[in-house]
């Protein structure tokens, strides 16, 4: 039972570092009723622009942090006049393509300003197990993960206070349901747009800057937005409690799965077919698998808003 | 000379076209070099390793020594992003850029390897899969045209369980230890399974076989069945993020790093730094020695580097992946030398390559003259032996490099060659290719 706790409690944490990124996503679809292709990209660029800054300019880390920022609310800023305002009332599968092309043009130019190796982050945080915790119930609970979890939870915090709570996050959920409609009553949409995508690449820094700590910051960061998918469908694109819970479940499923499936099924084969046949490894698909099943019940996610069109 | 580079990403070709003075593609009399390489991407990093030192030591030849015998270098880098696909576009496109071809390829992945085979005879092109690709490969009786040069994944399996049966106390001491394989799952990671199978049941050790799904950045559920196993072993099988990840995962499971040994796509700098103390004691084999200590190393430097100022990443110089890719260049440049000697001191065609690789010897005295030393075991290739050596040896991370903690040794030559030949023969019979050498 200790094993299957491990098990559950560390993937729980896992699914935070998902919910991560899947934030990101869920600002950008709040904002526009896009899916930012591009979030995986932005979380790359984040990361690479502080380790290069620090590396080159020798920064502290809270020296690199606001200019990593800075680079970040630019590049919204460009984003939001270079690619969205000339797609203005375009069909959303057009935004949609134009994101594809900046993923594409972000992960080219971060690797052409800071070079393509590895690079250790140190954020002063070790990934290492939580000794009392050890000792006493002789569990692995990690300290980094719990910071990350925590991390999140702040960061949820705060974005539910600033959909909700001010003027900004209102006209952000007016304009995601009808740009032209919001435009009519006087929301400013270019900035708007500009706004939410400066704080889709503030997320992504702190994503990247997690991930990049825990694994080095490398081109393999673009792959954490593919693990958000899944939690996107199951949470909902629009809801921001939606991206912890979906990452949660994800996090907590896709790693009892990996760990206990695999033997039962490989047991029932032999013992029912004799067929003899390693089934490890169904971590990298069971999470789609799950979210698809979960789109045939309830395709809005579980704190989706339920779309409803009259004809 | 310089390097037109066709990438698929701005970023390659523009740091590629800026250190490029006086671009060049191809020139006739020429020996036209085609690279199939990747320096953007998911394994950018170990790419621009190798290939960096693969281009460093070409133009070593040509700004030393003046080319081969007179005859000077010329190439074309196209980007595969180590993706299967691409890889196959870049060798159609290259195939065809010169008169003699692309003289021969480095695929420098298992995957594209495996997806170009069965063209290379065709269009007679030999293959040079340096450490890497289809093992079984090395008998030249059932695959003419493909060169698993120095050692293959088997030789590294083998010669890993060895290393840990020396710090085991011998061969004997095997028996009822725990041994895990976290392997990438992909055709690069299932390559060892049959040879440790075989030698878990030879020697008696229990053998675990954990997979970890591409690109590698999670391993939580991975790790913490290891620690539920209580292995005495674990062997790194990585790639890439894979490496780093494990490691780091490694450490926060408590499981000790002198108890892990990683092969050798799993034991460079950027593995290693990008773990940083996580990696801390952690083993690895090689196919080479890393660091700058070497008189071919120093030439680059001081030549392509300083003089013609025309090098790739100087921080790359010395690192595992970049000598590894600076002797990768320095087979094909000897099997192009070799071929000369029998047809003569002028361009040489992939099939006059192939045989200069089959016929390839570099003793100790060969490499110490060439200034390689220590860094490579001695090779000499065969019509049977498309390997030519079988040897590996062990290095350990000490914080901020890798330390050497072996000599040069064999795993279990008798059964891979087994196991080789049984491979090659099923191949064969699939293929209904006729074992036999082909000669000049």
């Amino acid at each position: 039972m200790q094993f299957f706790f491990e098990v559950l409690i560390g993937g729980l944490l896992a699914g935070v570092m998902y919910s991560l990124v899947a934030l990101g996503f869920v600002l950008i679809y709040k904002a526009s009723g896009v899916f930012n292709f591009a979030q995986g990209a932005m979380v790359f660029l984040a990361a690479l622009t502080f380790v290069g800054l620090q590396e080159k300019f020798g920064l502290p880390l809270w020296g690199a942090f606001p200019l990593t920022l800075g680079v970040m609310v630019l590049l919204g800023i460009g984003i939001e006049r270079v690619v969205l305002r000339p797609l203005v009332n375009q069909p959303q599968i057009t935004l949609f393509m134009a994101t594809i092309g900046l993923a594409f043009f972000l992960e080219g130019v971060a690797q052409l300003v800071w070079g393509t190796e590895v690079r250790r982050l140190d954020l002063g945080l070790q990934d290492e197990p939580i000794e009392s915790v050890m000792e006493r119930f002789n569990l692995l609970i990690s300290k980094f993960d719990l910071v990350a979890a925590l991390v999140a939870g702040l960061l949820v915090a705060v974005l539910a206070v600033f959909f909700n709570k001010t003027r900004i996050g209102r006209a952000l959920r007016a304009v995601a349901d009808d740009h032209q409609a919001a435009l009519a009553v006087g929301i400013p949409l270019k900035q708007i747009w500009a706004i939410v995508w400066s704080v889709a690449g503030f997320v992504a820094l702190v994503a990247g800057l997690l991930w990049g700590a825990r694994n080095g910051v490398q081109f393999a960061l673009t792959f954490v937005a593919l693990k958000a998918l899944p939690v996107l469908i199951l949470g909902g694109f629009e809801s921001v409690l939606g991206a912890i819970v979906g990452g949660l479940i994800i996090g907590a499923s896709e790693k009892l799965a990996e760990v206990y499936l695999p033997s039962l099924m490989s047991d029932f084969l032999l013992k029912h077919y004799d067929i003899s046949i390693n089934l490890a490894g169904i971590e990298g698909w069971f999470a789609y698998m799950l979210a698809l099943v979960f789109l045939l019940v309830r395709p809005e996610g579980l704190f989706g808003e339920r779309h409803i069109d009259r004809v | 000379m310089a390097w037109k580079k066709t990438v698929a990403a701005a970023v390659a070709a523009i740091a590629c076209i800026a250190g490029s003075p006086g671009a060049i593609a191809q020139q006739a009399g020429t020996q036209f070099i085609g690279i199939t390489g990747y320096r953007v991407g998911p394994y950018g990093a170990n790419g621009a390793a190798f290939f960096g030192g693969f281009v460093d030591y070409l133009q070593l030849i040509n700004q030393r020594d003046g080319g081969i015998n007179g005859i000077k270098l010329s190439g074309e880098e196209c980007e595969t992003e180590y993706n299967n696909a691409k890889g196959v576009e870049c060798y159609e496109r290259l195939k065809t850029k010169s008169a003699t071809g692309p003289t021969a390829i480095h695929p420098m992945s298992t995957g594209i390897t495996y997806a170009i085979i069965d063209k290379a005879p065709t269009d007679k092109i030999p293959l040079i899969t340096f450490g890497y690709g289809r093992t079984d490969a090395t008998d030249g009786r059932v695959f003419p045209w493909v060169f698993p040069i120095m050692s293959n994944y088997w030789d590294a399996a083998t010669g890993i369980v060895k290393f840990i049966a020396t710090k085991e106390g011998g061969d004997a001491n095997l028996k009822g230890k725990k041994i895990v394989l976290l392997y990438h799952d992909s055709a690069y990671g299932k390559e060892p399974h049959a040879v440790l199978e075989a030698e878990a049941k030879k020697l008696g050790f229990e053998l675990k076989m954990i997979p970890v799904p591409h690109p590698g950045n999670e391993q939580q559920s991975q790790w913490l069945q290891i620690r539920q196993y209580k292995p005495d072993w674990v062997i790194n099988w990585g790639w890439g993020v894979m490496s780093a990840t494990a490691l780091q995962t490694a450490q926060k499971v408590g499981f000790p790093r002198e108890k892990m040994v990683g092969n050798w796509w799993a034991g460079s700098e950027v593995d290693t730094e990008a773990a940083g103390p996580a990696a801390n004691g952690y083993y690895a084999a090689s196919l080479n020695l890393g660091g700058k200590g070497y008189p071919v190393v120093q030439d680059i430097e001081k030549i392509v580097y300083g003089k013609a100022k025309v090098g790739s990443n100087p921080k790359l110089i010395g690192t595992v992946l970049w000598n590894r890719g600076v002797a990768a260049a320095m087979f094909t440049v000897e099997a192009v030398r070799k071929a000369q000697e029998k047809y003569g001191k002028k361009p040489v065609t992939g099939e006059q390559v192939r045989w200069g690789l089959e016929n390839l010897n570099i003793d100790a005295g060969r490499l110490k003259a060439m200034g390689f030393n220590t860094m490579l075991p001695p090779i000499k290739v065969s019509c049977q032996d498309h390997g030519g050596s079988g040897q590996v040896r062990f290095q350990q991370w000490v914080g901020n490099e890798w330390k050497s903690a072996s000599d040069w040794m064999k795993g279990d030559s008798a059964l891979v060659r087994k196991m080789i030949e049984d491979s090659a023969a099923r191949y064969a019979a699939e293929k209904n290719i006729k074992p036999e050498c082909m000669g000049g």
